[in-house]
């Protein structure tokens, strides 16, 4: 498989070195420009997630209080809440944002395969958004349906929405998979194809493990949601009835005949659940790297870190219909699907093992990507256990639709890939920018987050073993809830707007430090791998300068004996510097 | 980099010859990721089939006979499938036409190429045609609408117009592609580029896989 790639061409990168600020700064083909674009706009949608949220939580704590939120503009908060922060803030966070920073740079190479289309991708889900956003304008607003957009519901007079949000946020998610798809396909193709010389797949730091394998997982997944919304689109549109039965809706019959909306739901969680690795795979790789780097350890069992991340992805698409306990299913599908669901815990425990046994006897410095990273494994561990408990058919069945549920996906799947999102930020920014953060400030930021995040989700737990069902606009005087549960919601709302308002610290810090921030080292925390052995910080357009790097060790050779220094990047020669646990080239 | 001499054996051999080099797939960039892109299609297809499939079992309306519906008669007796038979043997022509295309291209033959490459979109584009005349006769003299059809199940015409209708979006697209593709070797748009003619092949392999997606459609939609 000796083939000369065309990356090795020192001088083509010339050729389309950009020249005016347009090219550079906006139609930009770098590939990290273009992760800050994906960035900036995940980042500013996922503000308005946030905001819708708390307008959620203004209602739930105080009921009656509030005249400006209906109960159907809240079924429109909780929608759009959801499929933003799940699609629109972390898949394209991950992938698009770090994925585009860090695939090149890591693996060695001067950009994405197919830069054009790179670009392309970036606009493309700017489109997207934009369409989205553009639904909370349109005469009747956003859709209602929840973010699972479950048909009849969704597509039937009564639920908000129903004559243009529901078009629009289909369409959105169209052009959603048709961006990701241009950008996921470089992606895989440049880890695939186009690493530099001695980079094998076994010396690939985890966060591109991890984003590799997330990406493949979204090129196989998002066309189940595309056929979906094609078809809820053709049942809303045209009038066919792929998932919609005959039924009657207030009292007239609005004529479908015959659909089946258990296929929507299989079809949508076919993508539903890879839709979850596709945001905690890379967040696992991620989470690896930083933990390894700041305890000046290898990270323990990269091997077996490798696997499990492969395992999961794989593991992933055999478990969609544990999402659907509760809507009628032959008992057999449900033994056979909590047994796949109760298997993924195999790598997933492996992978936490490995990261606590990777600060053992570390080298721990808590600097702030540190403290996001291990908070990260508080909250993973704690939405995982709870995990154990939904993924059993039996038990699934009391707690499912109530706040358990919430509290279990928020930990697990919310809170744990945003303190990664956090923490990899904090780590890469010195990089991106050239400038250092604020430490006392992003110190700050983390302890409020972590901690009022376990007051927001922890006594959700309670609420849901109670019986708080979710998605409810209000409880009103339900029997069976004690009135504590009330003051239990007005707890965590407070808890809820004040770690809202705490992420203020995170804009005071960036703006800080993009003004009067100390230039940054090029590698500021004497890490191995190769994005921090860059000639310039922040990187030029392609990357290497003249000379592409070549890797001589995995990107992990932390604190080896017999060396002065205690981290060997991976770029230093075999004759400069003892090999550590390399498992990556031939042996 | 020094090398060990020990070599692993077995699966660990495997993994280690695809993870060892700069490139799993000796194999230029498009054309990994044009695999890449149809493995992503195939679900998209897989998708879509299922999914008439099972509203096809769900429904409780009886399905028409699709090799009567889709019979021609040409004065006798009606011939079942007829129109579907030919268009299948058109398409399948049209994979026969650019495999030559690809070869040709490799002898660096570009007239040969380019030729080659309007017949299969011109085959491409009959196909299309003759889909829209199977469209307006199940639409004007059959009465058979997405949402509607007088025969039986209504999601007998949802699922026809749906997948042979993204089927015929990709057989158009494609023929569009080729012809850009082959304007380009004509022209000697490549020959600037160091005389490659890979892209050819990228673009036959998507071509092959849109007929290979038209069998399924034609087992699992016609035959069935």
């Amino acid at each position: 498989m000796a083939y000369v790639a065309i990356a090795d061409r020192d001088h083509e990168i010339e050729h389309h070195d950009p020249q005016t600020f347009i090219t550079k700064y906006v139609w930009s083909q770098d590939h990290k420009v273009i992760a800050i674009q994906y960035g900036g706009t995940a980042i500013l949608v996922g503000l308005i997630a946030l905001g819708l949220s708390a307008m959620m939580r203004l209602q739930l704590g105080f009921p009656d209080t509030f005249s400006f939120i209906t109960p159907e503009n809240y079924y429109q908060f909780i929608t759009m809440h959801g499929m933003i922060m799940v699609i629109y803030l972390l898949t394209a966070l991950f992938l698009g944002g770090f994925g585009n920073y860090l695939i090149p740079l890591m693996v060695g190479s001067r950009d994405m395969v197919f830069p054009y289309m790179n670009m392309l991708s970036y606009w493309v889900y700017l489109l997207s958004v934009l369409i989205l956003i553009a639904s909370f304008f349109v005469p009747g607003g956003a859709t209602g349906a929840g973010w699972t957009l479950y048909p009849p519901q969704a597509i039937m007079p009564g639920t908000p929405g129903v004559d243009w949000g529901i078009v629009l946020m289909l369409v959105s998610l169209a052009v959603f998979i048709v961006a990701f798809t241009m950008g996921g396909l470089n992606y895989v193709t440049t880890v695939l194809q186009a690493r530099c010389r001695g980079m094998t797949l076994m010396r690939m730091p985890l966060s591109v493990w991890g984003i590799f394998i997330a990406t493949i997982l979204g090129l196989l997944a998002f066309p189940a949601l595309l056929v979906s919304a094609i078809m809820m689109l053709l049942d809303k549109g045209v009038h066919t009835s792929f998932f919609m039965p005959a039924i009657s809706s207030m009292g007239a019959n609005p004529g479908y005949t015959g659909g089946s909306p258990i296929l929507f739901q299989h079809l949508f969680w076919f993508f539903g659940h890879p839709e979850v690795y596709i945001v905690a795979l890379p967040a696992f790789g991620i989470v690896s790297d930083l933990l390894s780097t700041h305890a000046r350890k290898n990270i323990f069992g990269y091997r077996m870190m490798v696997w499990a991340i492969i395992a999961i992805g794989g593991l992933s698409f055999i478990v969609w219909a544990h999402h659907m306990y509760v809507s009628g299913m032959n008992p057999y599908f449900g033994f056979f699907f909590a047994t796949t669901t109760l298997i993924i815990a195999v790598p997933t425990a492996i992978k936490v093992y490995n990261w606590v046994l990777t600060l053992w006897e570390g080298n721990i410095h808590l600097r702030v990507p540190m403290l996001f990273a291990i908070g990260f494994i508080f909250t993973f561990i704690h939405g995982g256990l709870t995990g154990l408990f939904l993924g059993n058919v039996t038990i699934d069945l009391p707690l499912s639709d109530t706040y358990f549920v919430v509290a279990h996906f928020h930990m697990v799947m919310g809170v744990s890939p945003i303190l990664v999102v956090f923490g990899a930020i904090y780590h890469w920014w010195p990089k991106i920018t050239g400038k250092m953060y604020n430490e006392t400030l992003g110190r700050w930021h983390f302890w409020m987050t972590f901690l009022g995040t376990y007051a927001i989700y922890l006594p959700m737990h309670y609420l849901g073993f109670a019986g708080v069902p979710r998605r409810y606009f209000a409880m009103g005087n339900t029997d069976f809830l004690p009135d504590s549960a009330q003051d239990l919601n007005a707890a965590i709302t407070i808890s809820a707007l004040f770690v809202a308002a705490t992420q203020i610290l995170f804009f005071i810090n960036v703006i800080w430090s993009l003004r009067k921030g100390p230039k940054a080292d090029s590698n500021p925390w004497h890490a191995t791998s190769l994005e921090w052995q860059t000639p310039d910080t922040p990187p030029k357009h392609g990357n290497w300068g003249h000379h592409l790097p070549e890797c001589h060790r995995w990107a992990y050779d932390y604190s080896v004996p017999g060396y002065a220094d205690d981290y060997i990047p991976q770029n230093v020669p075999a004759s400069v510097a003892p090999a550590g646990r390399d498992h990556g080239g031939a042996h | 980099m020094s090398e060990a001499v020990l070599e692993p054996v077995g699966a660990a051999g495997v993994v280690n010859d695809f993870a060892r080099d700069k490139q799993v797939f000796g194999v230029p960039w498009g054309k990994a990721m044009m695999w890449i892109f149809l493995l992503s299609d195939t679900f998209i297809f897989s998708c879509f089939l299922v999914g008439y499939m099972s509203v096809r079992i769900a429904t409780t309306d009886p399905w028409p006979n699709p090799s009567e519906v889709f019979a021609l008669s040409f004065g006798g007796d009606p011939i079942p499938l007829i129109l579907i038979a030919i268009m299948t043997f058109i398409l399948i022509t049209s994979s026969g036409t650019m495999a030559l295309a690809v070869n040709m291209g490799y002898r660096r033959n570009r007239k040969a190429t380019f030729w080659l490459m309007v017949a299969t979109a011109a085959l491409g584009a009959t196909f299309v045609g003759m889909q829209a005349f199977e469209w307006t006769k199940l639409i004007v003299d059959e009465g058979v609408r997405p949402w509607y059809n007088p025969m039986g199940a209504a999601q007998f015409g949802s699922s026809f117009f749906m997948i042979t209708g993204f089927h015929g979006m990709h057989v158009s697209a494609g023929v569009i592609y080729l012809l850009v593709i082959a304007n380009r070797v004509r022209n000697g748009f490549y020959e600037k580029r160091g005389g490659k003619y890979e892209i050819v092949e990228i673009a036959g392999l998507y071509w092959h896989f849109v007929d290979l997606v038209w069998v399924f459609i034609f087992a699992l939609f016609y035959l069935w």
